[in-house]
């Protein structure tokens, strides 16, 4: 049963055509990566699917419901939560509140949300910091912490745009392994914009590649490195995969 | 709070009930203002420094609120505790009005800001031309006997007015602490630092900022009611000028915006400021235009430049109290 469901998607902007009849589905419990070039439309596909923006044309189905057009709130309280690529954390707030902020959002009772927080954030290994303020957080705890808050308003699909960018392989492989543990454990569905083939490849069950716009190659991660089209626009033939 | 942080507010409650005991009537008048402006300040910064929206346009509801209490009173003899109730409706749709019209069109930061003092100007437009309420002339209440203090028509002694807005403030205050600590205090903090982020955390955005606008704007009506039966007169060109506006985020900004005591310190300095200035230039028998102004401008800009956070954090820092 697919989660997730994206027909014949369009988006412009002032004439360039960012993406193009793009159509892929997400299958429930799966993890599944987005990858493709600089440019290629990966951020303004989430964006569509985090309603950030709207489809010029095309439908996006969410459990088997309309969810195109739809603000980004009302999307949330559907079941999607994603990160942003470029941070934002609330960086006057401590790290705990930012998670709190998420989790008053299943429930409104401040004491029952900030237990919930701090569950989520031993998890992902920052209860050491719920104090600090988020301005004080380095960059892979930053990353850490927008996966955080984002988990906090408890989604069946989490929408993660290059959590693992700027993280060494160790804190890299320690994402993975707690995002692995999130999909595993708790069942949550994950659609990952990667450029870390490392962690795309010990993660996702699917790959969707992205290029100028437009899928050119799809499948398992073993088969997708070594489609030509994809091989030519985005690995390199040296790639090592 | 911790015991020291406990210990202080104690204090200062218990001297600031004490307060008129000890002071003279000019004393009391310069305590009362000063309240005054902690007042405005702590419902200002409800939308500001909690919600990140920048008014500058809050004479709007304080007179609003004060002419709607005012007039109810001068033509009907209706009292200004149901004039209140009036006050809070007409601000709460004015700024909910303000708000559709805001974020229907997508304004939002300076242009917010712009809209405000937009509306502020033309309801001051308005109200010089509102013959019911006297129009430019202005509207005066009866000034009445000042020995006996007479709750129920906010008429009495410096002393009674004193003590409402010393009861106004404190509630203002506590009603802050428990926003802050609800569901709206967070929302507002997450729309103030990211309104993207906010927003995508499943956040009705718009909602909230409305909610901290008319909450805002129905405290300052408030203040608007005391500030008319205070003074028993009311000039479109005083009480909305965009001055009043300015001096009601004075306190905020130099105490610390998003604060809880913030405001209340701000205003405190800012008032003792005003009248610490003149008291000192009367003392040294200066006779120089402008240097009053001059001595406000100054301290601002000190407070500014090295406090940018504002004297109440750094005070907490010092004192090693909890902000």
């Amino acid at each position: 049963m697919s989660l997730l469901e994206v027909r014949n998607v369009d988006k412009s902007f002032s004439g360039l055509r960012a993406v193009r009849a793009v159509s892929f589905s997400v299958a429930a419990n799966s993890i599944t990566a987005l990858i493709g070039p600089n440019g290629a439309g990966k951020t303004t596909l989430f964006n569509l699917i985090a309603g950030a923006l709207a489809p010029d044309s095309g439908t996006i189905m969410f459990l088997d419901r309309r969810s195109d057009g739809l603000r980004p709130d009302q999307i949330c309280a559907r079941g999607i939560a994603r990160t942003f690529q470029i941070v934002k954390p609330f960086a006057g707030l401590s790290v705990l509140d930012n998670v709190i902020v998420g989790a008053l959002h299943r429930d409104a009772n401040v004491g029952r949300a900030r237990a919930h927080a701090q569950e989520i954030l031993a998890k992902l290994g920052l209860a050491s910091k719920r104090d600090l303020p988020a301005a004080a957080l380095t960059l892979p705890d930053r990353k850490r912490l927008e996966v955080a808050r984002a988990l906090a308003t408890q989604p069946k699909l989490l929408l993660l745009d290059e959590a693992m960018a700027g993280l060494r392989p160790t804190e890299c492989d320690q994402m993975v392994a707690v995002l692995r543990e999130l999909n595993r454990r708790e069942g949550i569905t994950i659609l990952l914009i990667e450029h870390v083939m490392r962690a795309v490849m010990a993660l996702a069950d699917n790959v969707i590649v992205l290029h100028h716009g437009e899928i050119i190659g799809a499948g398992l991660p073993g088969e997708v490195v070594r489609q030509p089209a994809v091989v030519a626009s985005y690995l390199g033939e040296n790639s090592g995969l | 709070m911790n015991r020291r942080g406990a210990l202080l507010l104690a204090v200062s409650a218990i001297a600031l009930i004490a307060l008129p005991a000890f002071a003279n009537n000019y004393l009391i008048s310069v305590a009362t203002l000063c309240l005054f402006f902690a007042y405005t300040g702590q419902a200002w910064n409800i939308m500001m420094g909690f919600a990140g929206q920048l008014s500058l346009g809050h004479a709007l509801y304080l007179g609003v609120g004060g002419y709607s209490a005012a007039a109810l009173y001068f033509h009907y003899g209706i009292g200004p505790w149901l004039g209140v109730g009036l006050a809070i409706i007409l601000s709460i749709a004015l700024g909910a009005f303000l708000c559709a019209l805001a974020f229907r069109y997508g304004i939002s930061g300076v242009y917010f800001t712009l809209l405000t003092i937009a509306f502020a100007e033309f309801t001051r437009i308005g109200f010089d031309h509102l013959a019911w309420t006297g129009g430019s002339a202005g509207l005066f209440l009866k000034v009445a006997q000042r020995d006996r203090a007479d709750l129920v028509n906010l008429r009495g002694p410096p002393a009674m007015y004193y003590y409402v807005i010393l009861a106004l403030t404190a509630l203002a205050c506590g009603f802050s602490a428990w926003l802050l600590r609800r569901r709206a205090g967070y929302y507002w903090q997450a729309i103030r630092e990211n309104e993207e982020a906010a927003r995508a955390l499943g956040i009705n955005t718009i909602r909230w900022k409305i909610l901290a606008v008319i909450i805002s704007a129905a405290m300052t009506a408030v203040a608007g009611v005391f500030i008319a039966f205070y003074y028993n007169n009311l000039f479109p060109e005083q009480i909305f000028n965009i001055n009043r506006s300015v001096e009601i985020i004075l306190g905020p900004i130099v105490g610390g915006m998003g604060t809880l005591f913030g405001p209340i310190i701000g205003a405190a300095l800012m008032t003792l400021l005003t009248d610490g200035a003149t008291e000192l230039v009367a003392a040294l028998g200066w006779n120089i235009p402008g240097v009053k102004q001059l001595i406000y401008g100054l301290v601002l800009l000190a407070v500014v430049v090295f406090l940018p956070e504002g004297v109440w954090p750094a005070m907490a820092r010092k004192l090693k109290l909890d902000r």
